[in-house]
């Protein structure tokens, strides 16, 4: 490490924050009144603080929803180095051990792992706060808390009004993936999409060809363990989709969105196809 | 034994305040307090007595506070809901109770679509249930559909967009949220336009500026942090701020202390939308904001006072084709004092750009005594039991509405002990 204190708390072969330092229930109420400061707006999001070496015109693009230990962004960082994303984690422990990787992992690689960050929040609370409309082009949702309890049913992360929050932060073409080991859980998912006008799922073929889809049972800490017990995963990923009554034009290069807002104006989505 | 003392004070800090509402043309008043629905017919110069075939003999329509009325479908319909969890549809003819909705929760919030076809009534969990009014008949009991969700956060208050394109829901957690109505009610209300984001505290109250010119309607909300602000829904952008605490002399500009004691707790537009009133938590009186449509300025115009005794006016109605303002303070209950329920009503007249606004003496009020009679519940007034209830209607409201705050070095200290934290010394 550069600076010669050697922090406790870390590694001292890979200069990495050690998990046993940060120790963490498993859940966290959703529900109760969070005391940890919220952007007023999105506008308020300090991105100087989360990526001080990225272009300043840049927006985060891909959210991580209860990140965990942060497994995913970092499989991410590497794989779509110009595209800036945020992992969300409502326990503070888990939220300050995945800065603390990011710093390290800044440090251990100059000029790498600049377009990841993490936030403590309570993202079914404040999705708005952080995101404008049509901002990010992926949510993930990896392994969510499974909530059994049918009284806790709303607590669940994917509910059909929350999809609203999230088909509103998502731009038309954006996908929204999710994956759990819990098969209740897993339909229960696939049925809030499936039932939301706003989302349609992906093909086998587009399955296939999208990078980060082979990453939702390998990369984070939750799926490893999965994969150690050869435990079964459940995934959906759908496709956020325009109104019904909007046009959809399709090209051989690119597939483009023509769509009108209800007050006129026309929007123009084209996404390239990989 | 300490638990029960602790219920029992939070249940006696759990009032309700007063409510008043004023048909659009004027035909009738009707204040709310605690459970108590009192109407009084204008035309007719007397009391109305409610029909309500739902509840048995002298049995109240409401068993416990209401907490929202409100006219609406240009006067024809008027509705009540509140903590009894049942939001009654009132025909504002007869006076005859339509209909009867029961909700899962306490409902916080209604509102009634200006082509009245549907009635919206929102919970104490956040969710806003709708009401088809053509499917409700009188043998049927009409069962509400979910419509949406502000995610576990108590709405203060429900409103439609003028053109009945949105529906606009405001939370405690500052937001303001602007959604499509929907086509077909029974698939929800996916689809939001916007959120109206900028207050730094709950937000209590919404209005429209009925502004005929414009295409897009402008959207005034007030809120626990002491402002008055203006919004543009389609995308969300806060138009202009009104630091009406501080515009009327209440809290200097730089001080924070005691911040929520200013919150303001209604507001209301005249119809041309020129002149805005909003009722602040600690001013006798109301203040009069001029809004510019042309420019989308919010602007003070001036305090006007209420002389001679305690009037808090805790809630606001707009009585255009008279230009006059009705206002009401009181309490649901009132612990230490022979009240079960408190009200005074006062009404400002000559609310217009040109006129001087007078607060009218007690018999110049239309319909006089007889009307103070009926919807105070009595004509003699205490001071006392006023400022008491405005105290106890702050507390209520901010036990509701605002959360703790923790400072940061208070959040710091806590985690003093965390394995993480303490190593890093």
């Amino acid at each position: 490490m550069p600076d010669n204190k050697v922090n406790p708390t870390h590694s001292k072969s890979t200069g990495l924050p050690r998990k046993r330092f940060y120790r963490a229930r498993a859940h966290s109420n959703p529900l109760s009144d969070s005391h940890f400061p919220v952007p007023l707006t999105p506008a308020h999001v300090d991105y100087s603080l989360h990526y001080p070496q990225a272009d300043s015109s840049k927006k985060i693009k891909f959210a991580d929803i209860g990140c965990g230990f942060g497994g995913l962004l970092i499989s991410l960082s590497t794989l779509f180095p110009e595209t800036l994303m945020i992992g969300m984690e409502l326990r503070d422990k888990v939220s300050e051990y995945v800065k603390e990787r990011i710093l390290s992992l800044r440090v251990a690689n100059p000029g790498q792992y600049q377009n990841i960050s993490v936030v403590r929040t309570n993202s079914m609370k404040y999705i708005p706060n952080h995101f404008e409309k049509a901002q990010l082009s992926k949510m993930f949702f990896l392994f969510p808390d499974p909530h059994f309890k049918e009284k806790n049913h709303r607590r669940r992360v994917i509910s059909p009004f929350l999809l609203d929050e999230y088909a509103y932060v998502l731009e038309v073409g954006g996908i929204i993936y999710t994956i759990t080991d819990v098969e209740e859980l897993g339909e229960w998912m696939k049925s809030c999409l499936e039932n939301h006008p706003l989302f349609e799922p992906l093909t086998e073929k587009e399955l296939e060809v999208d990078p980060a889809v082979k990453l939702l049972s390998s990369a984070t800490e939750e799926g490893q363990k999965v994969a150690r017990n050869d435990g079964q995963t459940f995934q959906a990923v759908f496709r956020r989709i325009a109104r019904s009554d909007q046009s959809v034009v399709q090209d051989v290069k690119h597939v483009r969105f023509v769509t009108s807002d209800s007050f006129g104006s026309i929007y123009d989505y084209s996404i390239l196809q990989s | 034994m300490d638990e029960e003392v602790a219920a029992e004070t939070r249940k006696d800090t759990e009032v309700a305040p007063a409510l008043i509402a004023v048909h659009p043309d004027r035909h009738s008043a009707v204040v709310a307090v605690g459970p108590e629905l009192r109407a009084f017919d204008l035309l007719t110069i007397s009391a109305v007595s409610l029909l309500d075939d739902s509840v048995s003999g002298e049995q109240p329509s409401h068993k416990d506070n209401i907490r929202a009325i409100r006219f609406g479908a240009k006067g024809k319909l008027f509705v009540s809901a509140g903590d009894d969890k049942t939001l009654k549809i009132w025909s504002t003819q007869s006076w005859q109770c339509v209909s009867t909705v029961s909700s899962e929760k306490r409902v916080t919030a209604v509102a009634i679509s200006n082509d009245g076809l549907h009635v919206c009534f929102a919970d104490k969990f956040g969710l806003v249930w709708v009401v088809d009014l053509n499917q409700t008949s009188k043998d049927k009991k009409p069962t509400p559909t979910p419509l949406l969700s502000h995610y576990c956060s108590i709405i203060t208050s429900l409103e439609f967009s003028p053109d009945n394109r949105f529906i606009i829901s405001a939370d405690r957690d500052f937001k303001i949220r602007v959604t499509n109505f929907p086509k077909n009610l029974l698939n929800g209300a996916h689809e939001i336009q916007s959120f109206c984001l900028g207050h730094t505290e709950f937000v209590s109250c919404l209005a429209f500026v009925p502004a005929q010119e414009s295409p897009h309607s402008l959207l005034l909300s007030g809120s626990g942090d002491s402002t008055v602000r203006l919004w543009d829904i389609s995308s969300g952008a806060l138009l202009d701020t009104c630091e009406v605490a501080i515009k009327a002399g209440l809290l200097e500009s730089n001080g924070n202390a005691e911040e929520h004691d200013h919150a303001v707790t209604d507001l209301c537009s005249t119809l041309d939308g020129l002149l805005v009133a909003v009722a602040i938590q600690s001013l006798r009186g109301i203040v009069l904001l001029s809004c510019d449509v042309s420019t989308k300025t919010l602007s003070f115009a001036k305090v006007v006072s209420i002389a001679g005794e305690t009037f808090i006016p805790t809630c606001l109605a707009n009585c255009s084709p008279t230009k006059e303002l009705w206002m009401v303070t009181g309490v649901s209950s009132l612990p230490g004092y022979d009240y079960p329920s408190l009200a005074r009503v006062l009404v400002i007249s000559g609310i217009d750009v040109e006129e001087e606004p007078v607060v009218l003496e007690d018999d110049k009020i239309p319909g006089g005594e007889k009307l103070l009679e009926t919807l105070q519940g009595t004509t003699s007034v205490d001071d006392n039991a006023f400022l008491a209830a405005a105290e106890a209607v702050k507390a209520a409201m901010c036990n509701l509405l605002i959360k703790k705050h923790y400072p940061f070095e208070n959040r710091e200290y806590r985690k003093k002990t965390r394995n993480d934290k303490k190593l890093k010394e």
